[in-house]
């Protein structure tokens, strides 16, 4: 279908990280890629579990005219919210260990462009 | 860099604004059960107040009121508080994590339509405080740590 | 050899998109999906018979989700935290005094 307005997002998102992942040197730069293709992923879960005109799968605030009866096959699917939950969290604790690392490399060589890193190991 | 810290203004609204995100924080995290939001959400708001700290008042200021030690300290008694009610499933219950105390009188009550206790959920308030504490400790921890070796850095 | 890499880099972002063309219709999963865990309520008897609610009692399924159905995960997830925490510990933790 041509209407997949959000997978394309999320193609973009992928394609973006990626293309900044591959082809840029500096490691902030890798970092930034990652969590931008980490953003398209969560946004693809996201996506798969939504559902049109969905309410959302918590029965504390729904809307006052909404029976039981109306209620299969009328919520946004739950288990794909808690995975992206889930793979948030991990999200931020990876991207702290990576930025620690950069500011290791940082320290130890006085830049962040990965081929002079390279050039000054002895 | 000599001096971090921000003006008297922004050190004045972050002092007052602190205990209110932190209250917010709290709220997330205990009606984790009931309305949107949890123990990640509510640990990550937790976590951005003490980052509002550190930005208006300088690492070295926060550092000597929290040391990152007692955070992750903090962070790992959360993670035996969960670990414990994982194995307490395992005993009293039939299985690793299975939930022990629904349907029990005082935690377990199962709301109707409509309905929203605070009592409900069986074990899942628990855990909800437990990783709320592991994520508002090792985030602060994170952020402070990294706070302070930037600061060297510049230094340098 | 940077070529090669551009070249392979829009195979796969052509790849996704015919993915992202060919996959089901947004916002229409199957309308079974998940019933199980979101369950139903008897209005007459006034009881939910099966789901969530009625297996941990909690209004919010995500959050039973997360730390009842998928606790493993949870706790795994945890656990990655911890690593990352003392993974930045080990590496600041004791140059920090210097």
């Amino acid at each position: 279908m041509i209407y997949n307005i959000p997978f394309f997002t999320v193609v973009a998102l992928i394609a973006i990280g990626m293309y900044a992942m591959l082809f840029k040197r500096n490691l902030i730069k890798m970092a930034i890629g990652l969590t931008i293709v980490e953003s398209g992923v969560n946004l693809f879960l996201i996506t798969l579990g939504y559902r049109k005109g969905g309410f959302a799968p918590i029965f504390t605030d729904l809307p006052p005219d909404v029976s039981p009866a109306d209620i299969p096959g009328k919520m946004v699917l739950p288990v794909p919210q808690a995975l992206t939950l889930t793979s948030i969290v991990i999200g931020v604790a990876v991207l702290a260990l990576i930025l620690s690392l950069a500011i290791n490399i940082y320290r130890h060589y006085g830049t962040l462009e990965s081929e002079k890193v390279r050039r000054l190991r002895e | 860099m000599s001096d971090e810290k921000m003006s008297v203004i922004v050190q004045t609204i972050a002092g007052m604004l602190f205990p209110m995100v932190l209250i917010f924080s709290f709220y997330v995290i205990l009606h984790g059960h009931l309305t949107p939001g949890g123990g990640f959400q509510g640990g990550a708001i937790g976590a951005s107040a003490v980052a509002l700290l550190i930005v208006a008042y300088g690492s070295k200021t926060i550092e000597k009121k929290m040391a990152e030690e007692n955070l992750s300290i903090f962070e790992s008694l959360g993670g035996l508080v969960f670990v414990i009610v994982a194995i307490a499933g395992f005993i009293l219950a039939s299985a690793f994590l299975s939930n022990f105390l629904v349907g029990e009188p005082l935690f377990g009550q199962i709301p109707g339509w409509g309905e929203s206790p605070l009592n409900s959920g069986g074990f899942l308030p628990i855990l909800n405080i437990a990783v709320g504490m592991k994520v508002i400790g090792g985030l602060s921890a994170i952020v402070l740590m990294l706070a302070l070796v930037s600061r060297e850095v510049k230094e340098q | 050899m940077k070529k090669l890499a551009f070249i392979g880099f829009v195979v796969f972002c052509l790849f996704l998109f015919y993915a992202a063309y060919d996959i089901r219709d947004f916002g229409a999963p199957p309308s079974s999906m998940d019933d199980r865990i979101i369950g139903s309520y008897n209005s007459t008897t006034g009881e939910w018979e099966y789901g969530a609610v009625n297996e941990t009692g909690a209004n919010n399924a995500v959050t039973s989700v997360v730390f009842d159905y998928r606790g493993y995960d949870t706790l795994g997830e945890a656990t990655v935290l911890f690593t990352a925490i003392a993974g930045v510990m080990l590496l600041f933790g004791g140059r920090k005094h210097e």
